[in-house]
């Protein structure tokens, strides 16, 4: 780990503004994927501004009779708040089987939208990762890579990693947004859809945000009832991150939603896909996956996924 | 003292201590944090320094340069050695790769430099400023199962019997399968971890994580070409080895490096990534495994052929080891075959060999049992010897596999299940039964130990380690034992080479051979005693030491009686074949739309001679059932195979069961007494849960779904196609 020095924000505003003003911060909030990546060489801030301080730790009801969850609410406050368990229970499902208890009591909201991707390439500094290193090829990609447990769907020629977060799959079924300040104290509200972007040519650009943008909230709209489902598919029982994992909010009437994870760079929800549901996971996934380009060793997550929609919706 | 005779009736036969449970009397010390590990031993010398390893990046070739300006200027920097600065170090008893020294790359992650600094954190990004030129070596064919398909039938049988040919030719049922099994990690919670101070470039003393004291300080002394004599080695406790601490490696080395340069100890930890690349693992297998068999389910034909990757001159996963030895045949091929890569170090892990080879037969013979529509545990049954099948004149001690898998299969209902597969479904999850037998050999070795009474209180130092397996206790039970003490009248110490020579810790070999030698010890100390006292024929019983009418309480004599002594092995063992045996039984679920396979039960019936501590010995079967569970469904080393290395090298990415994994386990001593083993009747059962658990699992979920995987570890990849279609 690189030296680096350490301030505590004094307001959401005057963080954005010194991360946009000193040469190579970062914002530290859990620290538990950050602090990671920083002993392993992956990431080496110079600068960290700790933003535990202020106060985003609530959750309040909003005008239009939705939640807005302050960005520094932990995994484990939000799947256990009572609204969140009544009204958004995929959300609280989502939380619970990701990482483990002692992770969740300190990850943040806004870490976990900004979590990094698990590549194993990612994760060892001495092999080629466009996404670490930009420009230096996908390692990835090559003959005789290792794969399994990358995305299908949504990758491009420079990068096929996924998107780990399970809190995100769940947000993006519940068509949340995100809120932030910019560094000139303007607030911002973008789309969970818009917020993180896909590899293209530059696998190192990751979300929508600015540089030194801060999360400060995401917003849940109204409740949208119905039967509310996630299931992970992973190679243990707990604490691995999904091959596949499949959030469902589903009506009476057969309608409903259906958004991925484990598969794509960002959580994987189509309009188009949604309206098939009423036909059956083979006519979701059809939609949901059209396009696809696994490797030989994800080619599995196709039918992983519409086996566990499927399954989803014989339940009940 | 040398067993030199089948063990006759004695004081192990009406024991007050062993074989009944105890708890670890080492118990308190490891829940409050308290147990010295090596890397935590901030006492042991002043002024330690912070060693942090660089690895290789590339597979094999050769390094052309490296820059360490930018390391050496760091903070904090106290030396920075590198590979090429000193020439290849001397190989250490059973170590393959070189651990150090000179330009040539063998494996990747394989230690190129050590820097030294005053901090964890300084060394480490100094380390991270290293950078090295290489010419790498030509393509490397990392292809095991074409390596197979090219050597298959070559080369001299390792056992031959009869004309399998003519068997396979004429049996009533056969079966021709290939399986194949992943490189696995040993993946112990504790990393290769020492302290080493070397400061003065002459005596060597090392606190370290290691199994066999002696192996490791006589490999010290010859990878740096020093007399043993200079070696000091202490590893009283050790987080996990599984045979990856059986050797010196490159911890050690590079904290004695390190140590030497900066003149200061240096500690050193292995990062995690580095146990998966830089030491070793147990290699990759493909197996062909055939069976014939009569009509009556008796076996006329076993072959099985197996091949496992090393580097040139290494012994690579054995995986026919048991196969000569576990079940009555007429006829009998076996072959092994190891393919040279420049993958890091295959060696020994807990059950080499058997561990991966009981996957391949054991599934096999659930196929054979199905080809001939006969009970899985019936055919066993029918195959039972009671003579080594590849020797015949070579009875077995004691073998009563019979009584495992009716024992097991009684107490585990196995009468409910459905031997046509998937039958059996809850919900979304089809339920199936499985079983498979266990065979492990268990040698025994050699052990010393001495014996003190001083001031009335029994001291007893022997070099065996404890490497979470009970050592502490179960030595501390016999010592009490012979000496009529109770068990906190005895204070052990392990694991330091100043003590005599035990068996050390391994191959299921400790716990029997080192009580024997504490065994020798404490009767040597009783005549010691008896002498200076004068006393004829002395007992030793409730604290006392009695002859005729006079007798001395142990507390009350004063001074020190110290004995050394040695339980040596006689030749008559050797027209005995010595061998532990169990079943597992395994209940799993898998669920019907994605394959996720979740273990429900499982029950495990053990016949390895006296039991000598019941709960501490359940601890090893129920720690490999849980290892085994791993194995068979989700441990893997994803090899890059055109880098050469394994891909997923944290605990992250390379997954271990987790507590969510395990349900109910049962585990089942027959409890007997082996005479032949040694003087205390007991076995080895540190690795019969490796040999054969998985196997259950895979013969298990093939009930439950009727998809049969003979590719391992079993991840629901490996199942969706053949799941039923749903709605
Ligand atoms: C062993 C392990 C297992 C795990 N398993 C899972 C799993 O199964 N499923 C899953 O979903 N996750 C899993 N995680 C990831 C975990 O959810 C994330 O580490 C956590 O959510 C990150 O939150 P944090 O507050 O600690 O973020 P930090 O580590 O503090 O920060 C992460 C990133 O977000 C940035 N950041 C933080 N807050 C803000 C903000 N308000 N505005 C702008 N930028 C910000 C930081 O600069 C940093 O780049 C696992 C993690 C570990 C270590
Ligand atoms: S897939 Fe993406 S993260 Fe992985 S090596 Fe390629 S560029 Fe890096």
């Amino acid at each position: 780990m690189k030296a680096f020095s350490f301030e505590r924000a004094s307001s959401a505003q005057a963080a954005a503004a010194r991360a946009a003003e000193v040469q190579g911060a970062k914002f530290i909030a859990g620290g538990t994927n950050l602090v990671d990546l920083m002993k392993l060489g992956i990431e080496a801030p110079e600068h960290l501004i700790d933003v535990s301080g202020l106060g985003l730790d609530r959750i309040e009801e909003t005008d239009e009779g939705g939640l807005r969850i302050g960005a520094m609410v932990s995994n484990t406050a939000l799947s256990a708040d009572v609204r969140i368990r009544r009204d958004y229970p995929v959300l609280t499902r989502a939380i619970a089987a990701g990482a483990s208890g002692q992770l969740r009591n300190k990850a943040t909201t806004g870490g976990n939208l900004l979590q990094r991707t698990r590549c194993p390439y990612f994760y060892d500094t001495a092999q080629a990762c466009s996404k670490r290193v930009p420009g230096s090829g996908c390692s990835a990609l090559t003959e005789g890579a290792f794969s399994r447990q990358l995305g299908v769907i949504g990758t491009s020629d420079a990068c096929i990693a996924t998107h780990p977060s399970d809190m995100a799959v769940a947000m993006r079924v519940l068509d949340a947004t995100i809120e932030t300040v910019t560094p000139t104290g303007m607030t911002r509200r973008i789309p969970l859809e818009e917020f993180h972007l896909l590899p293209g040519d530059t696998p190192e650009k990751e979300t929508a945000l600015m540089p030194g943008e801060l999360i400060t909230a995401v917003t849940l709209p109204a409740p949208v009832g119905g039967i509310q489902r996630y299931h992970k598919v992973r190679d243990r029982a707990s604490y691995a991150f999904a091959l596949v994992s499949v959030a469902l909010i589903r009506q009476p009437d057969g309608s409903g939603r259906v958004a991925l994870g484990g598969v794509a760079p960002r959580p994987w929800r189509l309009a188009a896909a949604d309206a098939e549901l009423p036909n059956g996971a083979r006519a979701v996934m059809a939609r949901l996956l059209d396009g696809a380009r696994p490797t030989e060793e994800t080619q599995f997550k196709i039918t992983l996924a519409e086996r566990t929609l499927a399954a989803l919706l014989l339940e009940e | 003292m040398e067993f030199n005779e089948p063990a006759g009736q004695n004081l192990f036969d009406n024991a007050r201590l062993v074989g009944k449970p105890a708890a670890r009397i080492d118990g308190p010390l490891k829940v409050s944090g308290l147990a010295p590990y090596a890397y935590e031993r901030h006492d042991v010398v002043e002024g330690q320094l912070y060693g942090y390893p660089v690895g290789a990046t590339i597979s094999h070739g050769r390094i052309l340069s490296m820059d360490v300006e930018a390391a050496r200027a760091a903070p904090g920097v106290r030396a920075v050695v590198t590979t090429l600065d000193i020439a290849p170090l001397a190989l250490g008893m059973l170590n393959v790769a070189r651990l150090f020294g000179g330009d040539e790359v063998q494996h990747y992650h394989q230690a190129i430099a050590v820097v030294v600094a005053d901090s964890f954190e300084q060394a480490r990004a100094a380390a991270g400023l290293i950078t090295a030129e290489y010419a790498t070596g030509d393509a490397a064919d990392f292809d095991l199962h074409a390596a197979f398909e090219r050597l298959q039938g070559s080369g001299d049988p390792d056992t031959l019997v009869g004309d399998v040919d003519t068997a396979f030719r004429s049996a009533a049922a056969v079966v021709d399968q290939m399986y194949h099994t992943a490189s696995i990690s040993h993946a112990a919670m504790e990393p290769h971890a020492s302290i080493v101070d070397w400061s003065d470039g002459e005596r060597m003393r090392v606190w370290t994580s290691n199994q066999m004291i002696n192996w490791t300080r006589g490999s010290i002394a010859t990878t740096f070409g020093i007399d043993p004599e200079l070696v000091q080695l202490e590893s009283p406790y050790v987080g996990g080895g599984f045979g990856g601490k059986l050797w010196l490696r490159a911890d050690a080395v590079l904290a004695a490096i390190g140590s030497r340069a900066a003149g200061a100890p240096v500690k050193l930890a292995l990062p995690r990534p580095f146990v998966m690349n830089n030491t070793t693992h147990r290699a990759a297998t493909v197996q062909r495994v055939r069976l014939a068999a009569a009509s009556d389910g008796r076996l006329t034909g076993i072959w099985h052929e197996a091949a496992s990757h090393s580097l040139p001159g290494g012994r690579g996963e054995n995986a026919t080891a048991q196969t000569p030895y576990f079940y009555a045949t007429d006829t009998m091929r076996v072959k092994h075959h190891i393919v040279a890569m420049p993958l890091p170090e295959a060696s020994d892990m807990r059950a080499p060999g058997e561990a991966s080879g009981h996957m391949g037969l054991e599934v096999a013979m659930d196929e054979l049992a199905e080809a001939l529509e006969m009970d899985p545990v019936q055919l066993r049954i029918v195959n039972d010897t009671q003579v080594n099948p590849s020797e015949p004149s070579q009875p077995f001690s004691e073998r009563n596999y019979v009584a495992c898998l009716e024992t097991g299969a009684e107490a585990f209902g196995w009468s409910d299940r459905s031997a046509t597969p998937g039958q059996r479904r809850e919900g979304q999850w089809l339920i199936g039964m499985g079983m498979a037998g266990a065979y492990r050999g268990t040698p025994v070795r050699p052990s010393g130990a001495r014996a003190i009474l001083e001031n009335g209180r029994l001291i007893i130092e022997t070099d065996m380690t404890d490497i979470g397996t009970g050592s502490y206790t179960v030595l501390a039970q016999t010592a009490a034992e012979v000496m009529g003490l109770t068990l906190d009248e005895v204070e052990m110490r392990l694991g330091n080479s100043l003590y005599p020579v035990s068996s050390g810790s391994g191959g299921q070999f400790g716990a029997a051979s080192s009580t024997a030698g504490v065994y020798a010890a404490c009767m040597a100390l009783r005549g010691e005693i008896g002498e200076r006292l004068g006393y004829d024929a002395p007992e030793f019983s409730d604290g006392l030491v009695v002859s005729g009418d006079s007798s001395q309480a142990l507390a009350d004599l004063q001074g020190r009686f110290e004995a050394v002594d040695e339980m040596t092995i006689g030749n008559f063992q050797d027209n005995y074949l010595l061998a532990t045996f169990g079943a597992h039984f395994a209940e799993v679920a898998v669920h019907i739309a994605t394959g996720e396979t979740r273990v429900r039960r499982m029950v495990s019936t053990i016949d390895a001679g006296r039991i000598l501590n019941p709960t501490t010995a359940r601890s090893q079967l129920i720690g490999g059932m849980t290892m085994s569970i791993g194995g068979v469904l989700s441990e893997e080393m994803a090899l890059d195979t055109g880098r050469g290395y394994f891909v997923n090298h944290d605990l992250a990415g390379y997954e271990v069961a987790v507590h969510a994994d395990i349900l109910d386990q049962e585990v089942i001593f027959l409890d007997t007494a082996d005479a032949v083993a040694t003087p205390l009747k007991a076995k080895g059962v540190g690795e019969l849960g490796v040999c054969g658990v998985g196997a259950a699992v895979a013969n298990a979920v093939y009930n439950a779904t009727g998809v049969r995987v003979r590719d391992f570890p079993l991840t629901l990849d490996r199942l969706l196609g053949g799941l039923p279609e749903l709605a």
